[in-house]
């Protein structure tokens, strides 16, 4: 199938950007990596009268660190998380999640923001970004504000970007000391959107005891799903085996997944439970590794 | 803003300038303005990898980027791989020798897959050549030649 016809703008700069999202509001359709929307539009499941590609658009492509926060432009491609230097070592857990998202050809295009604005519920960074707790920087001709991760995504594919706003940067915080992470998932083929996926991040106290856990999935909500009981359940205990079979009973009791073609809810519930305690296991051995 | 566009871009080397639908995929440029056909396109959705191509120094989906994305930019195609007199390029010899292709139709795509991946490594290991690759399908051969080829063509290809 090929697109319907629409109307075509390359801007150079952020504001020629946000000058034609507030003139054409609905009708337009920011294009980054064109992963998503391209199929979208192939399928012709989208027809919107312009697309603004911002492909064109100078300095929006960085991975920053400098200032102890790493910050990450909209035209930031998913590949480049593979290829930095200090995110492996300083936020693991993009750099854990990051392979499983489709193939090289598509993370070559993909963008960081695109699949925060994208908002999957099977994709990978929307769960990341929620349990590293990043910002997300948007602006529009209006003005710009700030959102946390957390309040980003409303209801599948949906988030609280306005038509005519661009997520220009999304930041994220750096771990405390003492803090270990995972991905782990579960897809029919390498590659494919995983059935479940579970971002664990464990800080642990001096003493050995769980001091914040964070667990957040994909596939079992039409949002990113944080297992807020099994994080509070686990946080001030020594983290053994028991506990997280218990954190993972719990995990899968307050998840609400749907049943489709590729799984059902009793499957998808199961998986919840053998991926947190994988999760949980990982996370705590590398917050140790961490001393 | 405008419905058709003029774009200037190489493909395998050759410069081109041509005016386009702006919604016309890079894929059916290639194929129909440019008439490289090596291009094979299956599922048009960025699924079946058979319409991959080199774009600068990464390989993208042809069939989910439109022509006009790749204005000013490099371009190379299965048939940029080599000349028409030959020799074949180390993968593509290394294709053919290890039964890596039946009917050929996702065959340029899993080219291209494989050159990204050797140009970046030497020596692969097979889980890294299958993850590579995963995102290719072939509805004839099994993947055992494809892998067994993109293994002899590290062996073989200098990449000076
Ligand atoms: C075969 C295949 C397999 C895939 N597998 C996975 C997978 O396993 N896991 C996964 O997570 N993803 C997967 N993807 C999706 C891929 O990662 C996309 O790249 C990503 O979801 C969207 O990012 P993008 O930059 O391509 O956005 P685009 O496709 O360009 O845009 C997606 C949507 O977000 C909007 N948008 C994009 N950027 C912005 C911005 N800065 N501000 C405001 N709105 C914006 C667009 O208008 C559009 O509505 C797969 C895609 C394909 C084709
Ligand atoms: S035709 Fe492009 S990926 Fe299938
Ligand atoms: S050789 Fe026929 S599809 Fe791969």
């Amino acid at each position: 199938m090929k697109p319907a016809p629409f109307e075509y703008a390359a801007p150079e700069n952020v504001e020629e950007v946000l000058e034609l999202l507030g003139e054409h509001g609905e009708e337009a359709k920011v294009l980054a990596g064109g992963q998503s929307l391209g199929p979208l539009l192939n399928m012709r499941l989208a027809t919107p009268g312009v697309l603004v590609d911002i492909n064109r658009v100078e300095g929006l492509s960085y991975l920053r660190s400098g200032d102890d926060v790493l910050a990450v432009g909209a035209l930031a491609r998913q590949r480049s998380i593979e290829r930095s230097i200090s995110i492996p070592r300083r936020w693991p857990l993009l750099h854990q999640a990051a392979p499983y998202i489709g193939h090289v050809a598509i993370r070559n295009r993909g963008t960081i923001c695109g699949s925060l604005a994208h908002a999957d519920p099977a994709a990978e960074l929307p769960a990341v970004a929620v349990a590293l707790g990043a910002r997300l920087r948007i602006r529009s001709a209006r003005g710009g504000r700030e959102v946390e991760a957390g309040d980003f995504f409303v209801n599948y594919m949906t988030t609280d970007l306005a038509p005519d706003e661009l997520l220009v940067e999304a930041r994220f915080p750096p771990l405390p000391p003492r803090t270990g992470t995972s991905w782990k998932e579960v897809a029919r083929r390498h590659g494919d959107f995983a059935l479940v996926g579970v971002a664990a991040v464990v800080t642990l106290a001096r003493d050995g005891r769980c001091e914040r856990v964070r667990l957040v999935y994909t596939g079992v909500a039409p949002t990113p799903f944080e297992a807020g009981d099994a994080e509070e359940m686990l946080s001030g205990e020594s983290p053994t085996r028991e506990l997280f079979g218990e954190a993972a009973e719990r995990a899968a009791r307050d998840c609400e997944p749907g049943s489709d073609v590729h799984a059902s809810a009793a499957y998808r519930r199961h998986l919840v439970r053998v991926l947190t305690k994988r999760a949980l296991g990982e996370a705590v051995r590398r917050a140790r590794e961490e001393g | 803003m405008e419905r058709r566009r003029t774009i200037r871009l190489t493909v395998n080397g050759i410069r081109y300038e041509r005016e386009v639908e702006v919604r016309k995929t890079l894929a059916d440029f290639l194929r129909y303005d440019l008439g490289l056909k090596g291009t094979h396109v299956g599922c048009e959705h960025g699924v079946c990898g058979a319409c991959t191509v080199m774009l600068g120094d990464a390989s993208v989906r042809s069939c989910i980027l439109y022509a006009v994305q790749a204005d000013g930019q490099e371009v190379l195609t299965v048939e940029g791989l080599s000349s028409p007199e030959g020799p074949l390029h180390p993968l593509q010899q290394a294709f053919h020798e290890h039964h890596g292709l039946q009917c050929g139709f996702c065959t340029p795509g899993f080219l291209m897959s494989a050159l990204e991946l050797l140009a970046e490594k030497q020596n692969p290991g097979e889980e890294e050549i299958r993850e590579a690759l995963s995102g290719n399908l072939c509805r004839c051969t099994g993947y055992e030649g494809i892998v067994e080829a993109v293994r002899a063509a590290d062996r073989t290809w200098d990449r000076g």
